[in-house]
């Protein structure tokens, strides 16, 4: 069997991935009224309402307060620390005229072109990024490395 | 009795279905990404399958968050193309199986997968973009489709090795139909991508390539990888690549490379694509 019996120590990895929010169950759950919200964007007679008027049209919905920020600021990340979920916020970008491209480059902190020249380069790599806790060993063990060096001269 | 023929896998990135859909295919960005299917367009058109049983997830289309079913199979007489907020895709309505998927979720059930049964839904580019691919644009796709979907959004999807014992599993469904079907299975989604966050782009040739390289042959060493490896190495949205084992699965103890295309990127993604044929 794959799946691990410990689901504590299951969800903790999903923690340590450098600049990914997983949709866990507890993310889920402070974001279903987020993503109920950017569901309903999927019928056109919803979206005309929400275009003429964004605020009237949150106040239909039980978000909080920073939910409903993040919306309006249309802050990506934020909204995904506040339990939205890609495949639903994309009904809010979509319905901004926005492509999944153009969407997802206002999260990586980079402009369009930027952007879109990396992907087209063959992407981001995976080096470096895939583990928060390797990245502060490594960091530890080259600072480590650095201050022996520095004592290695003091001895000449 | 229906037999399962074949295997085929690719990605169902919704910009290929837009490039489709607008004739941008031979555009020089995109003509690299869709050159490599033109083989398998050949091949299907050879092969003419009676049935695809279409492994694929839904993005927030048919399934909202008041539903969440782990693994849930079409069973209508047809499904339409779903409305993604733009309107839906003008392509072919998607006709079903009913008499084989109803025949498969009641062997999947009595063989102790706890199926959900979908008698209406709408399907979306996860399901669509794989059927433009093979067929490109007819006036009516030439199958029917069996769609199945899996939850690949909600924490914990199901383990690889649970897809991979699935695949065998609708195997040997298939293979006690009476009718005299070709039946193919396909798995859809990935490879490496990440839709979200900081790290958003991140693209793994090397591990797509080795995952491409574990579906050929006789080895079941996939369906032990963890979530956890798929996305630290593939990105989030990476996970995807578990649809792609209930497709191995199917292919029983070994299978044969018919062909194989990969290619980065199209919009955020590592475009994959496997054709297998299952050996004795």
């Amino acid at each position: 069997m794959t799946s691990p019996r410990d689901i504590h120590a299951y969800l903790a990895e999903f923690d340590d991935i450098p600049g990914t929010r997983v949709y866990t169950a507890a993310r889920a759950r402070v974001g279903y009224q987020l993503n109920q919200f950017a569901m309903s964007l999927m019928k056109p007679e919803n979206r005309t309402r929400w275009k003429a008027d964004e605020l009237a049209y949150l106040s239909e919905w039980k978000l909080t307060p920073e939910q409903k920020q993040g919306v309006l600021d249309r802050d990506y990340n934020r909204l995904l620390d506040l339990g939205g979920n890609i495949y639903f916020l994309a009904k809010v970008f979509s319905t901004d005229g926005l492509s999944f491209l153009q969407a997802v480059s206002t999260m990586s902190g980079m402009n369009i072109d930027d952007y879109s020249a990396m992907m087209i380069a063959g992407g981001r790599s995976p080096e470096g990024v895939r583990s928060i806790r390797e990245n502060a060993d490594k960091a530890a063990a080259d600072e480590a490395i650095a201050s022996t060096d520095v004592s290695g001269m003091g001895d000449q | 009795m229906a037999r399962i023929t074949a295997g085929v896998a690719c990605s169902h990135i919704p910009a290929l279905g837009v490039a489709v859909d607008l004739d941008k295919t031979a555009e020089a960005y995109w003509q690299p990404a869709f050159a490599g299917f033109e083989w398998t367009k050949q091949w299907e058109k050879a092969e003419k399958p009676d049935v695809v049983i279409l492994v694929y997830n839904d993005h927030a289309s048919a399934f909202d968050m008041k539903i969440i079913p782990t693994f849930a199979i079409g069973c209508a007489e047809e499904f339409q193309p779903a409305d993604e907020g733009w309107g839906p895709r003008k392509v072919p309505t998607v006709i079903g199986h009913p008499d084989l998927a109803w025949h498969i979720a009641q062997s999947l059930i009595l063989d102790e997968f706890d199926m959900t049964i979908i008698n209406e839904m709408d399907v979306d580019h996860g399901l669509t973009v794989p059927l433009s691919m093979m067929f490109g644009q007819p006036e009516a796709w030439p199958c029917k489709v069996i769609p199945l979907a899996v939850n690949v959004v909600t924490y914990p999807p199901p383990s690889g090795n649970r897809c991979w014992a699935l695949g065998e599993a609708i195997a040997r469904a298939v293979a006690s139909f009476d009718e005299d079907l070709n039946v193919q299975v396909w798995g859809t989604g990935g490879m490496s991508h990440q839709l979200q966050g900081p790290r958003a782009g991140l693209i793994n040739k090397k591990w797509d390539n080795a995952f491409l390289d574990g579906l050929v042959g006789d080895s079941d060493a996939l369906r032990h990888i963890p979530h956890i490896e798929y996305l630290r190495e593939t990105g989030s949205e990476g996970i995807e690549m578990v649809m792609w084992l209930i497709m191995r699965g199917a292919m029983g103890k070994a299978t044969r490379e018919l062909h194989r295309h990969y290619h980065v990127p199209a919009s955020n993604t590592a475009v994959g694509h496997i054709v297998l044929e299952p050996t004795p």
